[in-house]
């Protein structure tokens, strides 16, 4: 059997068993919550959600994923060790609007329980050890701070001290206007890491989840060895109304979404989420260096 | 000459400077009070100038750095370097015009010029696309940075950009993409790169050339992460409230030398720099001049793992 099929098996089977409630791994959602489809508008009981990898069942809309879970969806069980947790956002511009920035970090901090936007870690995927990065869009959508800028510098760090690769797992609204350009420089500081870990011959992977925008996109997701995205997801640097306004036309359908990405040559492929843990598997395979190969080295 | 270009907070000045102009054209033999009259009001027009052009507020200078007449890459490079030669295309899909980049000779050093480049009248800026870049514009740049790195030659670049452009086809070429491979370059070239901002500092737009060993930024120059326009649409989904936008976003060159986020400042002939050109050119001359100096004859990788360490040390946390 090929070894993506055994993969596909193995993947059946660890799922199974999760949609059974042998060990439902999100016990945090309360029960008898309903929620309704954007894409088909069916209703979908909350505990089918999280069973189906938070994928609606009759459809396939790919909904959003917390951090923790999506880290228990992609990691081997128990082997992800937090780094950085601890790491908390300031206010450097004492930044007041309508909102202050402040409220927002509360908001933020109420709705996700994290710190931050990103969670980091060491993990195995598959038995392979990797560096492992996952946005939470619940935390002020994910924008990118210092903090998050900082977790992820640490993560290219860690791993380029390590040997090991890094798989990250995107989902902002792009940069953290409220940090100025403590915000923008994050930009530059990620993709200088990562430039620093792909130059020492380490693998990278990244996966574009919905959805991805603005300086965190044209930032460390795209300098990525290997660029996955999941089904649907919104993927860009310009939001679509910003560019509306600004050329006074509307937008193609299917605009800015990955199988658009796909078609522009921008990523590698659309892994829909229950097969993507066994194509990083597959895919970190390939790239983990190993002497055996013949290839230069 | 052109109409001209009134910023908001030069109107009660330039109010008063019209009120002379058209005093003098009177007969001042017919009223003897009128020369009185318009020694006066020049006294007033002093003060008042002083006034307009001491404290500015962030959005005053936003202002000054979109103004029309405000010196232009294309100035600077004109009137400090010599024997410029242009570099065309991103060897892909075009030639970006609103994005410069070329080879120069630096006060007898030869140098790599990078720089946003918007128009000087309607004509140009359409060409120049406003002096938003599309992903080839940052993929030439980018080329030019790998360039700069295989011969030693060290990167001048000037910042003025309203950002990178906002497009379909912009998207569908990579927009961040292009950007995210420039920032990667940049961050890693074995030369000294020093970073000018003259005029706006729009976004990732700008800092996919302006970062660097030395950054360094004119007076009334602005570096954002989001254009105050857009910021107020968002916080206060009024794009008028783009004023105290400004002031939160904490984007003058003064706010940033004190976040350390820029090394220097140059300061601007009374007015902005449209006022003197010349001595803005001198100026920034003599910064530029200098970054280079205090660059010069630091080994390659000393160069990146400095830089490396200047990114790195950019942020803030909670205690």
């Amino acid at each position: 059997m090929p070894i993506s099929d055994w993969f596909s098996a193995r993947e059946a089977r660890r799922y199974t068993r999760v949609s059974e409630g042998a060990s439902a791994p999100a016990s945090d959602v309360p029960d008898g919550v309903w929620i309704k489809c954007e894409t088909c508008h069916k209703t979908i009981y909350e505990g089918d959600l999280v069973a189906n990898m938070r994928v609606c069942p009759s459809c396939g809309h790919h909904f959003d994923v917390p951090a923790p879970q999506r880290i228990e969806m992609i990691a081997d069980e128990g082997s992800f060790l937090e780094t950085d947790g601890h790491l908390a956002p300031a206010d450097p511009l004492s930044f007041v609007a309508a909102k202050s920035y402040a409220e927002s970090l509360e908001g933020g901090r109420a709705k996700s329980g994290l710190n931050e936007g990103v969670v980091t870690g060491t993990a195995a995927i598959d038995g392979i050890p990797v560096v492992l990065g996952v946005m939470d869009f619940r935390f002020i959508g994910a924008s990118m701070g210092s903090v998050v800028g900082e977790k992820i510098a640490r993560a290219f760090e860690l791993a380029t001290e390590r040997r090991l690769p890094v798989v990250m797992i995107t989902a902002s609204g792009g940069a953290r206007m409220q940090e100025g350009m403590f915000s923008l420089m994050q930009m530059a500081k990620t993709s200088a890491a990562v430039q620093r870990h792909l130059a020492r011959g380490l693998p990278y992977v990244s996966v574009l989840s919905n959805p991805t925008y603005g300086g965190v996109t044209a930032s460390f997701p795209v300098l990525a060895d290997v660029i996955l995205a999941e089904p649907g997801a919104s993927i860009g640097f310009t939001g679509p109304r910003i560019i509306e306004q600004t050329i006074r036309q509307k937008l193609p359908k299917g605009f800015q979404t990955s199988e658009f990405m796909l078609e522009h040559g921008l990523i590698d492929e659309v892994v829909p989420r229950g097969e993507l843990r066994s194509r990083l598997a597959l895919l970190l395979n390939y790239l983990t260096p190993r002497v055996s190969d013949g290839g230069a080295s | 000459m052109a109409r001209r270009h009134v910023m908001e907070f030069e109107r009660p000045l330039f109010a008063l400077e019209d009120k002379v102009v058209a005093l003098k054209r009177m007969d001042v033999s017919a009223d003897p009070e009128l020369a009185a009259e318009i020694e006066a009001l020049s006294a007033q027009i002093e003060v008042l100038r002083d006034q307009t052009y001491r404290d500015l507020g962030p959005w005053d200078r936003v202002q000054i750095a979109r103004h029309p007449s405000r010196p232009k890459t294309e100035h600077y490079i004109a009137a400090l370097f010599d024997d410029v030669l242009e570099l065309h295309g991103d060897r892909s899909y075009g030639d970006d015009e609103a994005m410069f980049a070329g080879l120069g000779t630096f006060q007898g050093r030869r140098v790599v010029i990078l720089g946003h480049r918007k128009g000087t009248d309607t004509k140009s800026n359409i060409r120049r696309n406003f002096g938003s870049p599309h992903p080839e514009g940052f993929r030439k740049a980018m080329r030019i940075m790998q360039m700069a790195d295989k011969f030693g030659l060290p990167i001048v670049s000037f910042l003025d950009t309203a950002g990178a452009f906002p497009g379909i086809e912009a998207e569908e070429r990579g927009q961040a993409w292009a950007i995210a491979e420039s920032l990667a370059t940049l961050s890693a070239v074995g030369v000294p790169v020093v970073a000018v901002g003259i005029g706006e500092g729009g976004s990732g737009g700008a800092l996919a050339i302006g970062f660097g060993d030395r950054l360094i930024m004119l007076e009334n120059s602005y570096y954002s992460v989001i254009s105050p326009e857009a910021c107020a649409s968002i916080l206060y989904r009024d794009s008028a409230q783009a004023s105290s936008a400004a002031a939160c976003l904490k984007m003058t060159a003064s706010d940033l030398l004190g976040m350390g986020i820029i090394d220097e400042i140059v300061p601007e002939p009374v007015g902005g720099a449209h006022h003197d050109p010349a001595a803005m050119f001198v100026a920034v001359g003599t910064s530029v001049g200098r970054a280079l100096l205090e660059l010069s004859g630091i080994h390659r990788e000393e160069l990146v793992a400095t830089r490396y360490e200047r990114l790195r040390a950019v942020g803030a946390y909670a205690p």
